[in-house]
């Protein structure tokens, strides 16, 4: 049975902040973090955004295309790492803000960065098994990164939704294909506040051997080579790594540019590969064939090969991806901190 | 499925404690996530928040529930300087009265705009926003606000 995306969604606020604005803070040199990371600027949620507002956003840009009768969605997973709360789904509170409650199922997941590609992979199991005719996968975070560290001018939101289903699908999801480990490359204990990374120990033994292995792999089970994708997608953390597993793989820059957001937006963590593969999808035409590789700490990677049909021209999503990046507004460090509730003695939740 | 839920009742902040307000939020969340409220099938007006009679027909009335489509205009506005507790990292934030193209006035926050760029007559469309949190323990109530639309 063939499984294909029916209509998707996406969304970054609206505010940003510079590299230079963290840099100054912390004493450090600009312009080698943009070099070394290559991210210029990163988004921030609103005072009154989190991953629950996100997650909402996005279905609601999906189903807007999709033009579906929310009451035939049978499932809605959400992947994050950053969920309102600890215990309560953010997933029902999508189901009941886009009206497909109450009979459906739902559950929140989390992988680090890959917890929005594991969600679409339990949807399209279960509309390929026909349990239910249409499932929506969202990765969103709103994700933190401890004051000083690195991972401060990376760290930030926005997030994607995927409805799936099998008939009228703007595009086909060939195949998908996991490499899982474990492996301790960043983690967050119950209740702190910041993650904690094993700095260079992310690169080889964590994201390059997982994002390359489900790459290699997929493209072998199917018999295909770089060259016959159009696109390639691959989880940016920063936007060195993508380009360099695309290099190990044998992809060009041209492949992996368009769905490459990280310079503009920093890392969306489990919005970042769901955000660019839609990037990709909002400039695809009928044929296209897309490459989408995840990668989630702990550590595993999903590998997605996709081909656009017709219907993606027909019904182009007018939300697109690059009308969120474009448009725009700069914070201060100052008013940063306040929106992320960063300021010492100040809780913004009475 | 939604009008055993649905309760003619504005909006009120009952932050504080962790408990308070838990049922009426819960009543009012076809309001507050998707602007529900209802419509009078026989003179077509409609109202929100929802009306269970129609003040013109009366008992001749109709009401069905209705989904407003989230896009209107300002009608008036003010910039709150001096905000209520639990929005004060919000101010200055300007507070809308919107018409609904549908015709009824909605009282709500204009979101991701400096005050001095809300104006009366400029289109908004809906968002769906955090309204306030019960306190870091307490439940975070969600709900619609309003943007300028570009």
């Amino acid at each position: 049975m063939q499984v294909g995306i029916v209509g998707y969604g996406a969304y970054v606020p609206k505010y940003r902040i510079k590299a230079e604005e963290i840099a100054v803070v912390w004493g450090e040199d600009a312009e080698k973090i943009k070099s070394g990371l290559c991210v210029r600027e990163k988004s921030v949620p609103s005072i009154d955004e989190d991953t629950a507002t996100i997650a909402v956003t996005c279905a609601r840009n999906a189903l807007e295309q999709a033009k579906i009768d929310p009451a035939d969605i049978g499932a809605i997973y959400v992947g994050s790492e950053s969920h309102p709360y600890a215990v309560k789904t953010t997933s029902s509170m999508v189901a009941e803000a886009i009206e497909a409650t109450p009979v459906l199922t739902a559950a929140d997941y989390q992988f680090a960065c890959k917890a929005g590609t594991a969600a679409m992979q339990t949807v399209m199991g279960m509309v390929a098994s026909k349990m239910i005719k249409y499932g929506v996968a969202i990765g969103a975070d709103t994700s933190q990164g401890k004051p000083g560290d690195a991972l401060e001018y990376t760290a930030s939101a926005g997030g994607a939704a995927y409805i799936i289903g099998a008939e009228n699908v703007l595009a086909i999801i060939r195949d998908t294909y996991s490499y899982t480990t474990d492996t301790p490359d960043f983690w967050r204990r119950e209740g702190a506040e910041f993650p904690s990374h094993g700095s260079r120990f992310t690169a080889e033994p964590a994201y390059f051997r997982h994002v390359l292995a489900a790459a290699k792999g997929i493209l072998e089970k199917n018999k295909m080579q770089p060259k016959d994708f159009k696109y390639a997608v691959f989880h940016q953390p920063n936007g060195k790594f993508p380009l360099n597993a695309a290099k190990k793989l044998g992809f060009t820059n041209e492949q992996v540019s368009t769905g490459l957001l990280t310079p503009m937006i920093g890392n969306t963590y489990s919005g970042a590969t769901p955000l660019g593969l839609a990037a990709v999808l909002d400039e695809a035409c009928a044929g296209d064939k897309i490459l989408a590789v995840s990668y989630g700490s702990g550590a595993g990677s999903d590998a997605f090969i996709i081909e656009v049909t017709k219907e993606n021209e027909k019904r182009r999503n007018k939300k697109t991806v690059k009308s969120y990046i474009n448009k725009k507004e700069y914070l201060t460090y100052s008013i940063y901190s306040k929106f992320k509730g960063k300021i010492k003695g100040v809780s913004l939740e009475k | 499925m939604w009008e055993d839920r649905v309760r003619p009742r504005l909006f009120t902040y009952t932050g504080g404690t962790k408990m308070k307000g838990l049922a009426s939020y819960w009543r009012l969340i076809p309001q507050r996530y998707n602007l529900i409220g209802t419509e009078c099938n026989h003179c077509k007006q409609k109202f929100f928040p929802p009306r269970k009679i129609c003040p013109t027909c009366r008992r001749h009335g109709e009401i069905k529930s209705y989904k407003f489509k989230g896009v209107g205009e300002i009608y008036s506005y003010t910039v709150i300087h001096a905000a209520p507790d639990g929005f004060e990292f919000q101010k200055p934030y300007a507070l809308g009265l919107i018409r609904l193209v549908e015709g009824p006035l909605v009282t709500a926050q204009i979101v991701d705009c400096k005050p001095d760029e809300v104006e009366v007559g400029k289109k908004v469309e809906m968002v769906f926003r955090k309204i306030f949190a019960g306190g870091k323990e307490g439940t975070i109530r969600y709900g619609y606000k309003f943007k300028l639309v570009d």
